[in-house]
């Protein structure tokens, strides 16, 4: 048995990576907004399929006007997940402006917030679905192949306990292009005057607004990064997996939350780490599941073996793996 | 509606609510430049909501504040204290995850010149060499003094025209109130203008040129330091 878990080990650490650096980029969007309003902004799922299907739309724009074989795949690339991270980016903050700003004038309490984001949450799912079916007749949307050449590892003929790896060059793509954005983020939040804004309004809310720093339009900028990454990932998701549908956003978007509870809701590294600790359980368990259990249970069993990793750590560490830095009330 | 005042700040007969529950109730005061004025008076009198409205953090539903010519009362916070008013707040607020240094570099928030930040922070550290000592430790981990002094030096990096502070001696120990208020008093000889909201009457009265008594959200004496410090009522009630 371990001899088998040990085999496939190459191959689970590169889907485990893969599926762990989207949760990770989607939880930071998730944990922003909680860590600067309080508010679990279910939405949030949804705003990382709308990128995608953007994503797309940009796509087609592009095949359509004959730039998809004139131009070098990458600068096509940077040129959807750009105009995609920007567009999400200003959906975000419109969401903001148009939903929750009015709450948090009213002094409405949390779960008034909280219910409107699930409200949103279907209102883009609905409206996506209806504007993909209504272009292309179904709402399911294959995007045109990119990055996906094909390489092998072969790692057995040099360490025979392993079997081969393989990946398509979109998972480098994936890798880069969410390291990048997490450490630019890490690098804003802790190195830049709005970075240190950002977390005074987190820390306190009214003394910031004493400091002359704009809360509302701090909380604003919070909205355009955590939409913009969680768009820019859409588009990533919609390369490495080629098709998407309205409702990627659901399960993706519990999971990343599930992510970032795990790092420690508020945290932004804690979601980093909890992100990729997920992606890489969950894709242990797929893989390795039906060995474990003598064939009991298949590798559909793998989210309820997450969520029990899940729930193991809240039972002995309720605030998160880094919970310490959770708003604390003062 | 123009409104005129001869005073650096004057507020006007402001009512402020908190929902339904009214907390003041056309309360006056005004301050000159230069000048340092105490605002005393129990618990929940209405001091940190005189200070709140007129930093804009509680928004008055009567009445007028103006300050440095211009009416202010329906400012949002963060405009009010780029007008150069700064509030050290109750309880002092640091920012407990940011370092001293974050704390203080948050309080010259809307400057952009380095060289100006760092000089703001030199004066800081003259006041308060201990500052200078802590700048990477967490706000949060300080003492409360060392906490009072972080607050009033993130106030001062705002380099600000009026200066408000409530409750400045909470909570510490008599040396460091003394010390405290020294600092008060040497920053107010050197030009600045000073609120100081006090449940220490004593020490109020005693650096400060005028008093306000405020009850139950009314304004019900005022005069001179010395002249508030021989009052009997004032004597019975908040120098016992
Ligand atoms: N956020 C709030 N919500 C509702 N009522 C409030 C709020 N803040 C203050 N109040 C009420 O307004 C009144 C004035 O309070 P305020 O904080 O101005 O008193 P204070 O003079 O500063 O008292 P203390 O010396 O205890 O700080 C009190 O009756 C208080 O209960
Ligand atoms: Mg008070």
């Amino acid at each position: 048995m371990l001899a088998h878990i040990i085999q496939n080990l190459p191959q689970v650490l590169i889907d485990g990576l893969t599926l762990g650096v989207v949760y990770a980029v989607v939880a930071i969007g998730y944990t922003m907004v909680y860590g600067i309003l309080e508010l679990i902004n279910f939405a949030h799922g949804d705003v990382f399929m709308t990128g995608a299907f953007m994503g797309a739309i940009v796509l087609f724009l592009l095949m359509g006007m004959g730039f998809l074989a004139a131009l070098p795949a990458i600068l096509v690339f940077i040129i959807v997940i750009v105009i995609a991270a920007i567009a999400t980016g200003l959906l975000g903050v419109g969401i903001e402006r148009v939903a929750y700003r009015p709450l948090r004038k009213k002094n409405a309490p949390k779960l008034i917030a909280l219910i409107t984001s699930i409200g949103i949450s279907f209102v883009l799912e609905d409206l996506v679905r209806f504007i993909a079916e209504l272009k292309t007749g179904n709402y399911i949307v294959t995007a045109p192949p990119m990055f996906n050449h094909k390489f092998t590892l072969n790692l057995h003929s040099a360490l025979p306990f392993f079997n081969n790896a393989t990946f398509q060059s979109s998972f480098l793509l994936v890798l880069i292009v969410t390291i990048i954005m997490l450490i630019a983020l890490d690098l804003f939040v802790n190195k830049t005057k709005w970075g240190m804004a950002m977390r005074a309004v987190a820390q306190d809310r009214d003394t910031a607004s004493l400091m002359t720093i704009n809360v509302n339009r701090v909380i604003s900028v919070t909205f355009f990064i955590g939409s913009a990454l969680g768009g820019a990932t859409g588009v990533l998701f919609m390369i490495q997996y080629g098709t998407i549908d309205p409702y990627i956003g659901f399960v993706l978007g519990i999971k990343a939350f599930t992510a970032a509870v795990l790092g420690g809701i508020g945290n932004i590294r804690g979601a980093m780490f909890g992100g990729v600790m997920l992606g890489l359980l969950e894709m242990f368990a797929a893989s390795n599941l039906s060995i474990i259990t003598h064939g009991a249970m298949g590798a559909e069993y793998k989210d309820v073996f997450a969520f029990i990793i899940l729930i193991l750590v809240l039972i002995f560490k309720p605030e998160g793996l880094f919970g310490k830095a959770v708003v604390e009330k003062v | 509606m123009a409104e005129v005042s001869n005073h650096f700040l004057e507020v006007k007969k402001i009512d402020s609510f908190y929902s339904q529950i009214q907390a003041l109730e056309g309360v006056d005061l005004y301050i000159d430049k230069g000048e340092i004025v105490t605002l005393i008076g129990s618990n929940g009198a209405g001091k940190s909501t005189t200070l709140k409205s007129i930093s804009g953090q509680v928004r008055p539903k009567n009445g007028s504040i103006i300050f440095d010519g211009q009416e202010i009362s329906k400012f949002q916070a963060h405009k009010t204290a780029l007008l150069g008013i700064a509030q050290v707040p109750e309880g002092r607020r640091i920012f407990p995850r940011l370092t001293v240094r974050e704390n203080l570099q948050i309080g010259a928030f809307s400057v952009k010149d380095k060289h100006v930040i760092a000089e703001r922070m030199e004066r800081v550290f003259n006041y308060f060499p201990r500052l200078k000592e802590r700048l990477n430790q967490k706000g949060g981990t300080m003492s409360g003094g060392e906490q009072q002094m972080l607050a009033i030096g993130r106030a001062l990096m705002m380099k600000p025209k009026l200066l408000m502070l409530d409750e400045p001696s909470m909570g510490l120990a008599p040396i460091i109130v003394e010390q405290i208020f020294d600092i008060i008093k040497e920053m107010n000889e050197e030009g600045m203008t000073i609120l100081l909201v006090e449940q220490n009457a004593y020490q109020a009265l005693q650096i400060a040129d005028r008093g306000y008594v405020i009850q139950t959200g009314q304004i019900v004496l005022d005069g001179n330091g010395d002249e508030l410090m021989k009052n009997e009522q004032v004597r019975a009630a908040y120098l016992a």
